[in-house]
Order: C-alpha cells, then structure tokens, then sequence
C-alpha cells in the first residue's frame, strides 16, 4: 500500500509536471516526446494508485501532506535544461528499480515488466539530451550544468527504503551513480559536487513533506475536482 | 501516377519550349479531370503550388496553435482518465503538425520558412482557435464541434487531387475521428450528470456553436478561392454546402446530447431536405481574422515564445550534430538530425519511440460504446456520399 502510493505519486506528479510542457516546447518532435512520457507515466500512476485506492480519490482528494512522491519530480519545470536533468536522474532511477522489480517476484512484478521498456525510452530520451545539450553549444553547456546542479541536492532522497519494495537499495544507488557520472561526463560536464540530500530532504516527500511550489500545483490540478464534490466525469 | 502523367515529371524551366509547356498544362488538366493524383515531382501551375502551400500550411498551422486552447485544460483535467485523453489528444495534434508540415514540404517550401511565416503573421490558422477555452466543457465542446466542423471539411480532402496532402488527410482524419467521439462523450457525461455540470455543457455549447460554423469560411459568394479551388479538385465542396451538410449532422447529435443549440432559427425544411438555420456574424468572423478576436494576441504571442525560447536547444542539437559528423561518428544512433546549417533551422528528431507511441489514450477505446447518433457515424456515410 504504501509502496503502491510512493512509486505512483512519483509517476503522477512527473507526469503532470511534463504535461504542462504542452505548447511550449522548443521543436514540435518534443512537443511530441514530452507528451509521450508524460502519458506513459500517467498510465503507471493509474494503475500503481488503483492498487492503493481510488485512482482520483488519491488524486484529486489528498492534501500535500498525504503525498508521497520524491521531491525531485515535484520541481517546476525550470528551461528545457532543468527540465531534462530531472528527467536524467528519474528515468535513470525508474529504469534501474523497474528492471529490479521486474525480475522480482513482489506484487510489482507485473506493472514492472511493462513499465520498464517504457521507462528504458524515457531515460534513452533523456540522456541523449544530455549529451546534445552538455556537448552542444557554450550557453547549453552552462544551461545543462546548472539543470543538474540545481536538481543534485532532490537525488539522495530517491534511494531511501521504500517500505515494501524489496530491493537491495544501496546497490541501486552504486549502479545510479555510475550510469549519471558516465552520460555526464560523455557530454562533456562534471557531477555537481554538493550534498546529495541533508536532514531536510532525505526520505522528507516519503513522509509528506514537500517543497512549496508543490502546494500551488496540487490546487491547480485538484481545483475543478474538488469543486463539483462526487461528480463524475 | 500511372501512364497517362509519366511523362509530366518536372523539368528544368530552361530549355522548355512554349510547346513542352503546353504539353505539360495539358497533361495536368487531364490528370486532375481523371480523377489522378499530382505528385511532387509532376509538373503543376505556379499558382496551384501556391493555393496547396498557402492552404496546408494554413492547416498545419491550425494544428499547431490549436494545441493550444485545449493543453490549457491539461493541468486542470478532473480525472486521469480524462487528463490521459487530452494529454494524447493534444500529441496527436503536434503529430499532424508534422504530417502537414512534411506534406507541404514536398512542395519546395520548408517548415522553418513556414513556421517563421506564422509567427510574422503572414500566414493564417483557423480562426477558431482565436476563441478562449473557459471551463472543462470547452474541451469537450472543442471535441465535438471543431473537430466535427474539421472532419467535415478534411473528408473530402482524402480525395484532393494534390497526393501527398490526401494522404496525410487520411491518417488524420482517423485520428480526428476519435478525437470527436472522446469529445461528444465528455459532453455527455456532464449532459447527464449533476445541474451544475450539465449547464457547463450548455454553456460551453452556446459559446462554440457559432465559431465552428464559421469554420467552414465565408459564404459562397464571397470565397476569394473556392471556385479555382474546386476546378483543380482540391476543394471538392463548397463552404456552404459544407457547413450545412454539418448543422444536419450536428442538429440530431445534440438531441442525444441533451443540448440545445443556441440558434433559435434552426429548422428542417422538408423542401430542401436540409436544416435552415440563422444568419452568421460574419463581421465578427472578419475581425477575428484580422486579428481583433479574444485570443489571437495571445495564441501568436504563445507560440513565438516558445520558439523563441527553445532556439538554444535547437542551436544546442545542431552544434552537437556537427561535432559528431566532424568526428565521423554515426549519427543514426541518436535524436539530432539537423540540417547543415546554423541551427535556426534545424529539426531535432527525438528517439522513435513508436514502440511505445502513447498507446494511452489516443487510441484507447476509453469513449465507451458511443450512442447511434455519435459523431463516430457522420464520417463514414459523409465520406460515402461525396
């Protein structure tokens, strides 16, 4: 349950996040891109939230403090650089769990085994990103360097136990850090050298506590539903 | 193309003679009056090059600031499934951006010139899109009347005589299909749910019903372009004849809906066979398309942004593709494809990701078993018809 709840307010906040791309992005083909990985991630939330529950009562009827997901997918989408470094270190991070879940026998074990070659175009996307914008020109090497500095301080939370995923978490951090410090450093940029998480981040969207602009997005995107109580739709 | 136009492929204009030339005409005329395809490389009048670039491009844009109106709602949509809809509603519509856009392109023309023509305001979209989207029926009411309206008017595109833009129109129209079932649905969810929610529907219904006949263009007497249009078969029906061949289809449809259609002059005339219905502002309909409606500002203002602000991304893929071309590495691999040259116009091809092209929504049958009156039946019998 709680588990259920933690991957798929993951899925569910990114997805929304990349939703709110839509006419804005830089090239029609990722106008295209961003939606395709925002659904993709709508799909998994809807199914790990059924699990838990009501998909729109969780949704829609839950507070901030009922929210589980990781700090870093709640971040506002920033330039397409920031946007991208988040997607790096979550689709890089989804894939590597997915694939653990997905060899696992646990009651993920099925979403796992669909959601992983979804999640494998997403992190695909998202690092040769990296390499065009890190590798690209002088203003997009320092926009790319700032998108992962700006988003390393969110990274450390991701490999806190989730209390009903039964992986080895410590491993998965080890094999997250190679695979960032290799794209990173194939477009040309360095790991940014801050703190991975401190005392107010570590586990802290685990438990519900959040980062402020993560409030103003709930009330955008629970406003409608929460007006017309027990409507359907 | 078949025999009959083989020998019409395009040559270099010098060299030709008056004869050659109109020999070539001649071979045009008679592919059009046979009901032929012209493709790229067949000899074609200047002037019918221009309609097809002016029209398609006018099309291709109207996808592309048409995203606009309903992503408004994405952030807001009240449940995932409804958000998953939208969401793959609005990707299919960046998707037929790109189909007209390369259609066009066969043309000589090229989608960066294109694009730039849109954002100096040289170039049209629908004026449709000019109209706001205020409350979550507007998107359904988007579904069912404008892509209605569309799908009116692109059917019998399937059939324009230009092949490249009939055959985009037919992978499109399948998609717009969905797209106003999904829309026609949503309505009637809120149709027969609470008061709150079906006076939203009415609402929202009252305020697109106008704007969608517009879409259709001004009335037959006054259409700059339909008569040379329709004698090249591009255009196969007239405005006119279109849009009422849509209040028909519509006026049944919003009885099943459990709406009402704000024109208090709409009437089956048994003489006709058709429905009579009131007169159209079309002084309204000119100034939005001088650029005086609710939203032009705002949607051209949009869309320059977001070109504006993504030309470091497509510099960013275009110094990074010469690199690696400078390197002799294999570009295959990766999403750059840029043309050579400074990055302005470079297309940035993401990874495919057909395998998992959002199989979501778009083409979930999520819309349910859509009752007999359902807009899933008015193209097919329109199509048959024609």
């Amino acid at each position: 349950m709680t588990a259920a709840l933690a991957l798929g307010d993951d899925a569910l906040v990114l997805s929304h996040r990349l939703g709110e791309w839509a006419g804005h992005a830089p090239v029609l083909e990722e106008e295209v891109a961003l939606a395709n990985i925002a659904l993709d991630l709508l799909g998994q939330a809807r199914t790990l939230l059924s699990l838990a529950g009501d998909e729109d009562e969780l949704a829609f009827l839950r507070e901030e403090r009922s929210f589980r997901n990781v700090q870093l997918v709640e971040q506002p989408n920033g330039d397409f650089a920031h946007t991208i470094a988040r997607q790096l270190f979550f689709s890089v991070y989804q894939h590597l769990l997915y694939e653990r879940l997905a060899a696992g026998t646990g009651e993920f074990t099925d979403l796992a085994a669909k959601a992983v070659k979804e999640v494998a175009y997403h992190r695909d996307h998202a690092e040769q990103w990296v390499l065009r914008l890190g590798d690209g020109t002088a203003e997009s090497h320092e926009r790319m360097r700032r998108g992962l500095d700006a988003l390393w301080r969110y990274t450390g939370e991701l490999f806190e136990p989730v209390e009903g995923v039964d992986i080895e978490w410590r491993a998965l951090e080890g094999d997250w850090l190679s695979a960032v410090t290799s794209v990173v450093g194939r477009a040309t940029l360095a790991l940014p050298t801050g703190p991975r998480a401190g005392s107010w981040t570590a586990g802290a969207g685990r438990q519900g506590l959040h980062t402020e602009p993560f409030g103003r997005m709930l009330a955008e995107m629970q406003h409608l539903h929460r007006s017309h109580p027990g409507a359907s739709w | 193309m078949v025999a009959v136009t083989a020998g019409r492929t395009a040559q270099g204009a010098a060299g030709m003679t008056e004869a050659a030339a109109q020999t070539e005409e001649a071979a045009f005329e008679a592919a059009v009056a046979a009901d032929e395809r012209i493709e790229p490389r067949d000899w074609m009048p200047e002037a019918y090059r221009a309609t097809l670039v002016r029209q398609m491009a006018q099309h291709a844009h109207s996808e592309i600031i048409g995203m606009q109106p309903e992503a408004n709602w994405i952030t807001r949509a009240p449940s995932l499934r409804r958000k998953a809809i939208l969401m793959a509603k609005v990707q299919d519509e960046a998707g037929h951006g790109l189909y007209l856009y390369s259609a066009a392109e066969t043309l000589g023309t090229s989608r960066d010139e294109l694009l730039d023509k849109l954002h100096a305001g040289r170039q049209r979209y629908s004026s449709i899109f000019n109209y706001p989207t205020l409350t979550w029926a507007d998107v359904g009411a988007i579904g069912w009347l404008v892509d209605g309206a569309a799908i009116t008017n692109q059917v019998p595109l399937c059939r324009c005589s230009y092949g490249p833009y009939a055959r985009a129109m037919v992978r499109i129209c399948k998609e717009e299909s969905f797209h106003q079932r999904q829309g026609f649905e949503l309505l009637l969810a809120l149709s027969r749910g609470t008061p709150a929610q079906h006076e939203m529907a009415q609402d929202a219904v009252n305020r697109w019903w106008w704007p969608s006949l517009m879409m259709f263009g001004p009335p037959d007497d006054a259409s700059a372009h339909s008569a040379q249009s329709m004698a090249w078969k591009i255009k196969r029906h007239s405005n006119d004849e279109l849009r009422r061949r849509f209040v028909d289809i519509c006026v049944p449809q919003a009885q099943a809906l459990g709406l009402t259609l704000p024109d208090p002059d709409i009437r089956w005339n048994e003489e006709r066979g058709q429905h009579d219905y009131g007169e159209i502002d079309w002084t309204e309909f000119q100034e939005v398309l001088k650029g005086n409606g609710p939203c032009n500002d705002q949607r051209l203002a949009q869309r320059r942004e977001a070109h504006e602000e993504g030309a470091w991304v497509r510099q960013a893929a275009a110094a990074y593709a010469d690199k690696h071309r400078a390197l002799g590495e294999s570009l295959s691999q990766g999403p750059g494809r840029a043309r050579p040259s400074d990055g302005s116009d470079t297309a940035v091809t993401p990874p495919d990701h057909s395998g998992t092209a959002a199989p979501s929504a778009g083409s979930e049958p999520s819309a349910g078993p859509s009752p007999s009156t359902g807009p899933e039946v008015t193209a097919q019998p329109m199509e048959a018809t024609t």
